[in-house]
């Protein structure tokens, strides 16, 4: 622990300073998710504090207007979709990957995970021009493709990662106890990598949940998704909806966040029992 | 004995193992290969499709054959000839009566501003029927402006297949009527300016993240694991909230009823609400916060890996921690800053959505432009081109941030 027990008084200094500093970053990253919270529950219709009283207004507004019931069953109809189709995609790219010895394996990765570098307007405009003769703008087909080779690069990471603690000789021991292939992937790499590809998954839905750009450029009036509608909520009339259904969205960052960490628990608790 | 038995079977051996080899090459790789062919239909080939249109002029040469061919030979420094402006006129004749006249129209329109009405204007006053012989004085009479050589030019420009015009544009450039490339005039030439804003905003972001981040990335790998995973899952919620929550979070602190604005007025700091959004001002704060947390981790990854005893071993052999740490710490570090702010900075030139809310009309970044000549004004060569520029500058800094952290894992394995 470096500066964990300081000696000198200014190492001291030093790490109060660090402390401190820390506290306001920390407070400056926590404090506007936390500030709009109550705001939700406003009575009025105004977004700004004291508030004039409490009630659940604006979330009876968000859960039956129908631009918002529409909005989010669009998103959650895109996001299940894409997120499916990136992690097969994607798992079976990051095993493949692991096993493979070739001069083109960097070549390869680099364009499976170019849709994470390329600016997402660039991908957006290409997708327009491409499908736009093809008939895939305005329908969901068009956005659940787009999101899944967004979201795909995000479930390879996830999942090479979980691999490369990964002990190869595990399928050998398989397959000389007599299982065929396809039972040793079930029984022995399946249970070890699934939470690497569950936490893939995760990833893949909060990318498409949370995407906005290619919605604005390639979604009809049909396939508004949900940050789409709080894109034009910000600019047209910001009414405490919005701040409705960031508090919804939050919540399912922090169910995101805690899924996230159990995985990541497992997994290590799993890889800790395969033998090195 | 065994020596030779190992030569004989050696051939066969290595063959089958080569085989096997192999076998398990095309096996691996036909894992690989659905997420490819995925993308190379939905990534690979509409973005090849957008460098193709940024480069593709083919709309003026369908719609006016005739002046195109004619104009094959011309050197732009005088006027054409009489044939030119008999095919020109026949050209705008047919071209009006197939009503195709305005896609031409709207392509010239991008180069000379006032082409569409021009074009319109002599298609429409042509006398009819034809006057053989008579055709420049005749377009001449209806505009002087087919006196003009850059007027010619313009068509000359556009005749295709393939153009660079548009990447030109892009650049603040364009050719004249003979092929020289010079400045475009002041009210076209913007787009230098907003690379010039695009990358200042992300170079000002980067260093504010960098300034923010160093310290909490300090703490988080100084402190012992227990603790920091609970400041981690304060730098991580924010890293997992919805981009939109964030910026929506933002509008509605800094306005000027906001929360921020009511402390200050309240503190007596100010006796006006500030103007805190809509401004550059907002864009750095709402970006900031943003990306802070691509800052934060990579830097926490690098630092975790330095060895506590390298700054114990500094002060002990008399360094001051000033010292030590610019001396020891900072050049271990040094690789974290490099990957961390490369990665804020690729991704925060790529922004749209936060400087389209939190931003003014002077804050825009080169994202907003592409989308805008998209879907807005519909000048889809020049929405390409842009965005060819932009995707040439990120993946040359992906390039570098590729080598970066792959430079750091091999002195990482070295370290150890």
């Amino acid at each position: 622990m470096n500066g964990g027990a300081p000696r000198t008084w200014q190492q001291r200094i030093a790490w109060r300073l660090t402390v401190i500093l820390s506290a306001l970053v920390l407070f400056f990253l926590m404090a506007p998710i936390l500030a709009i919270l109550p705001l939700s529950f406003s009575s009025g219709s105004y977004l700004t504090y004291p508030l004039p009283g409490l009630s659940l207004r604006w979330y009876e507004e968000f859960f039956t207007a129908p631009r918002w019931t529409s909005a989010l069953r669009n998103s959650v109809i895109i996001g299940i979709a894409s997120t499916v189709l990136a992690t097969v995609l994607g798992s079976l790219a990051a095993f493949g990957l692991a096993r493979w010895r070739s001069r083109l394996k960097p070549i390869v990765l680099a364009v499976v995970l170019s849709p994470m570098i390329v600016p997402v307007v660039i991908t957006a405009v290409g997708l327009y021009f491409f499908f736009a003769p093809l008939g895939l703008t305005a329908s969901h087909a068009g956005l659940i493709l787009a999101h899944t080779a967004l979201a795909a690069p995000f479930v390879v990471i996830t999942v090479s990662a979980t691999l490369q603690g990964f002990d190869m000789n595990l399928l050998r021991a398989a397959s000389s106890l007599g299982a065929s292939p396809l039972t040793a992937f079930r029984r022995v790499v399946l249970p070890l990598i699934l939470p690497g590809v569950a936490s893939g998954a995760l990833f893949a839905f909060a990318t498409s949940f949370d995407e906005v750009v290619t919605v604005l450029l390639l979604a009809g009036p049909e396939q508004r998704t949900l940050p789409r509608e709080m894109f034009s909520g910000i600019r047209e009339n910001i009414s405490p909806t919005i701040t409705a259904a960031a508090v919804i969205l939050t919540l399912l960052s922090v169910g995101l966040l805690v899924a996230m960490e159990g995985l990541r628990r497992r997994s290590e608790r799993l890889r800790g029992l395969v033998p090195r | 004995m065994t020596s030779s038995a190992l030569r004989i079977g050696e051939p066969s051996l290595r063959l089958r193992l080569r085989r096997a080899e192999r076998g398990q090459r095309l096996k691996a790789f036909a894992l690989v290969l659905p997420l490819l062919a995925f993308l190379a239909l939905t990534f690979l080939v509409p973005i090849a499709g957008m460098l193709w249109r940024s480069v593709e002029d083919g709309e003026v040469a369908t719609v006016l054959p005739r002046t195109v061919e004619a104009l094959a030979g011309w050197d732009g420094r005088d006027l054409p000839g009489e044939p030119a402006f008999a095919a020109l006129a026949a050209d705008l004749r047919e071209a009006r009566e197939a009503g195709a006249l305005p896609a031409a129209a709207r392509r010239l329109n991008y180069d000379v501003n006032g082409y569409r009405t021009l074009l319109t204007t002599t298609a429409r006053r042509l006398p009819s029927p034809p006057e053989p012989g008579r055709a420049a004085e005749t377009l001449l009479d209806i505009s002087p402006r087919w006196g003009e050589v850059e007027t010619w030019g313009a068509i000359a420009r556009a005749r295709g297949p393939l153009t660079d015009f548009y990447l030109l544009a892009a650049l603040d450039l364009k050719r004249t009527a003979d092929g020289t490339i010079v400045r475009a005039p002041e009210d076209t030439a913007i787009y230098l300016d907003v690379f010039g804003r695009t990358l200042g905003i992300g170079a000002s972001v980067t260093l504010l993240c960098l300034l923010l981040g160093f310290p909490i990335a300090y703490l988080l790998a100084a402190l012992p694991p227990r603790r920091s995973n609970l400041l981690m899952v304060l730098v991580l919620l924010p890293f997992w909230t919805s981009l939109l929550v964030r910026t929506t979070a933002w509008v509605v602190l800094l306005q000027s009823e906001g929360l921020v604005n009511g402390l200050l007025v309240w503190t007596g700091l100010v006796d006006e609400p500030l103007r805190l959004i809509y401004n550059r001002f907002g864009v750095y704060v709402a970006m900031t916060h943003v990306l802070l947390p691509y800052m934060i981790l990579p830097l926490y990854s690098v630092m975790k890996g330095i060895p506590p005893s390298y700054m114990r071993a500094a002060s002990s052999l008399g360094a001051s921690p000033l010292t030590a740490f610019r001396r020891v710490y900072l050049p271990l570090a040094l690789p974290g800053v490099g990957a961390g702010c490369l990665l804020v900075f690729i991704l925060a030139i790529g922004y749209y959505i936060t400087p389209a809310l939190v931003g003014g009309g002077g804050d825009q970044m080169i994202s907003y432009f592409i989308a805008f000549y998209t879907t807005e004004t519909v000048n889809w060569g020049l929405a390409s081109a842009l965005g060819a520029v932009m995707l040439l500058a990120t993946l040359l800094l992906a390039g570098v941030y590729g080598r970066l952290v792959q430079g750091r894992s091999g002195t990482g394995d070295r370290g150890l």
